[in-house]
């Protein structure tokens, strides 16, 4: 008993140190060897790159923390999160009201990086960025526009020589957050997608083949002439793969890149629900990237480990500050200093005694 | 004695249990499949079977286009890769020089030790812009029938036959050569001294071991119904049913491995779990009437002895 207490002192204690050195010196030594604070998450692949490296960081500042994370996917996160299985979840989408509703307590939702989809395609010859618009993207995907000399496709690219040949369209076939917020962003642009096919993370394709993954979309892409798919911006940044700009809200057509998704959010913060279970795409801001999204940690509001609880929670304010730095070069886009200030309020709703 | 009997009786029951234990397997995994896909089975009983749309966005689930896909691309897998496997394994037991033999066997059998996602990969770089070049030369006469319709993409039908068939190959050939081997001599001695040729000869093996080659080519269909990453890397992913070998079409396996891990919806669980109920009852299917093929050729083959090796059929040329 005695000893459980001097391990909870040194978790509050280190807690209470936030970003600092660990807290060597007033650890008790017998803390580090204990082993008390391994907790586990599972979840989302896509922020895989940027969870790894934000838990081995953590873990080198706070040598007595452990936390482990599968990435099943955000449909197993979200799963054995509800059955608590694991500490904590993670997911490229909101859960929803259907899914809270069987969780055996309130889940909180924080979004802790945000990444985009990015059309990209295949024309040969052609060396200046092709345009797209919401509803071209749609109606490729529905397959209505079928050829690349559309006139619709040549409104938006004044002065670029669009070649005659049919397009070829290429989605995801695996289930994936990267469709979810492809097909979200389409059912916003266009009724006819939300009626026909909808959002989620797989789909009943109107037209096109199924790549396993970003890197099977990529090649199938790269070897087909007058193909268009989507990745991840992440992965469309280093396979140097052809991709194009999207009309956002505002009228702009805006290149995908870091900053463009992080004034995405921005664009979103003013109508921002309490809990931050929101879609950014198509968002109203200027200089915004449309095809945007957060990803999210999910944890219970009233955790069963008040240990872990606070522990988590200490880790999650270090993610939404030091650990923001670290999001650009891996390509992830960093959060806007508001959400985080409304995030960091949001922490403290979770229970932790 | 009492006691080696007693150890005897031992030993036969703790086979005799590692046995049942098979069993108890099968029939563990197709409970808990059925279990797990009950609110799919509830919603849509058999129809599950014969609709087509596959839609989770609508909660609206039917197997057919998977069933389809995996059926036809197994069967042409096999179709390419019996009559190649047969003649690498006669060409190796029978005719195959000694020194050429050892090397031919061990690079066979390399094949089959390529992990999938090698032969995935190798598929989508290689071999499907080969198969668009074909689709691309290929005459539009040709193109208008309904087995070559359908945009030249690569990705398709016949790609993941091709590949299919070069991951059975090995399998098929090296049992079928095991086969061969086991074939007695005075069979082929007997065809010989009857005035056969060397290819009547090995007739008259390949007609001794036939059950053992249709189990050797059985065993490469399951493998084929079965093969999940390769195939979902080049097929297109596109759940329709279709005759076309260009068209995109989808395997049961595929959708699975797919969709399974991002699937939130229970229904959506339950019927890629259905799935592979689905699968597991043609895969069992399949295997029974294997067996009771070459079940009922034993049966043949022993009510008639002589058949087989009367000089007659062995032709003219005797």
């Amino acid at each position: 008993m005695k000893k459980l207490m001097a391990i909870l002192v040194a978790v509050a204690l280190t807690a209470a140190c936030g970003g600092g050195e660990g807290g060597g010196p007033v650890r008790p030594p017998d803390a580090a060897t204990a082993g008390n604070n391994q907790i586990n998450g599972a979840g989302a692949t896509f922020p895989l790159p940027i969870y790894s490296k934000w838990f081995s960081d953590y873990n080198k500042l706070h040598p007595n923390v452990e936390i482990n994370y599968q990435s099943i996917g955000s449909g197993g996160g979200i799963r054995q999160l509800v059955e608590r299985t694991v500490f904590f979840g993670a997911s490229d989408q909101p859960m929803s009201d259907e899914m809270l509703a069987k969780a055996p307590g309130p889940i909180l939702h924080f979004p802790t990086v945000l990444g985009a989809v990015v059309p990209v395609y295949n024309i040969e010859g052609s060396s200046t960025q092709i345009k797209f618009t919401g509803p071209v993207l749609a109606d490729i995907f529905l397959g209505k526009i079928t050829r690349w000399n559309d006139p619709a496709l040549a409104k938006v690219n004044p002065g670029v020589a669009l070649p005659s040949g049919t397009i070829t369209v290429v989605h995801r076939s695996d289930g994936s957050g990267t469709t979810f917020v492809w097909a979200d962003y389409l059912s916003k642009v266009s009724t006819e997608w939300k009626d026909k096919v909808g959002a989620s993370s797989s789909l009943n394709w109107p037209v096109g083949v199924g790549g396993k993954g970003n890197e099977g979309v990529a090649g199938l892409v790269k070897q087909t002439p007058g193909s268009i798919g989507y990745v991840e911006l992440v992965y469309a940044l280093q396979s140097k793969i052809t991709y194009g700009a999207v009309q956002n809200q505002a009228g702009e057509f805006i290149s995908p890149e870091v900053k463009s998704v992080t004034a995405a959010a921005a664009g979103a913060v003013r109508t921002m629900p309490a809990d931050f279970r929101v879609s950014i795409t198509n968002s109203p801001g200027q200089g915004a990237y449309p095809i945007s999204s957060f990803t999210w940690i999910l944890l219970y509001e009233s955790p069963d480990d008040k240990a872990n609880g606070l522990v988590m929670s200490d880790f999650m304010k270090w993610a939404l500050g030091d650990g923001q730095a670290m999001a650009a070069e891996l390509g992830y886009a960093p959060l806007p200093d508001e959400l985080v200030r409304m995030e960091l309020e949001q922490l403290n709703r979770i229970k932790v005694q | 004695m009492k006691a080696r009997s007693g150890s005897d009786l031992g030993f036969q029951i703790g086979t005799g249990a590692f046995a049942a234990l098979v069993l108890a397997i099968v029939v563990a995994i197709g409970i808990v499949l059925f279990r797990e896909s009950i609110l799919s089975i509830r919603e849509f009983g058999f129809r599950f079977w014969v609709t087509d749309i596959w839609d989770p966005v609508a909660h609206e689930f039917g197997a057919r286009p998977f069933i389809w896909g995996t059926l036809y691309s197994s069967v042409l897998a096999l179709l390419i890769a019996t009559p190649i496997s047969l003649g690498i394994a006669t060409y190796l037991s029978e005719l195959c020089p000694a020194a050429l033999r050892q090397p031919l066997i061990f690079l066979t059998e390399l094949l089959a030790a390529i992990p999938s996602i090698v032969y995935g990969l190798w598929g989508l770089f290689v071999l499907v812009p080969l198969v668009r070049d074909l689709e691309n030369a290929m005459p539009q006469w040709l193109r208008d029938t309904p087995l070559f319709s359908g945009p030249p993409i690569g990705l398709g039908m016949l790609s993941a036959a091709l590949i299919l068939a070069i991951m059975v190959t090995p399998f098929i050939s090296s049992l079928a050569r095991e086969v061969l081997k086991s074939v007695p001599r005075t069979q082929r001695e007997g065809a010989y001294a009857l005035g056969a040729t060397e290819w009547e000869a090995i007739r008259v093996a390949l007609s001794y071991g036939r059950t053992g080659i249709i189990g050797a080519i059985m065993l490469g269909f399951g493998r084929a119904l079965g093969e999940t990453m390769a195939v979902t890397m080049v097929i297109g992913n596109s759940p329709t049913v279709s005759w076309s070998l260009f068209a995109p079409q989808y395997t049961m396996s595929a959708v699975i491995a797919n969709e399974f891990s991002e699937a939130v919806d229970d229904l959506h669980l339950h019927a890629l779990i259905e799935i592979g109920l689905v699968l597991f009852v043609i895969t069992l299917a399949v295997n029974a009437v294997s067996r009771m093929l070459i079940w009922n050729m034993n049966r043949q083959a022993l009510a008639k002895p002589k058949a087989k090796l009367e000089p007659a059929t062995l032709g003219g040329s005797a």
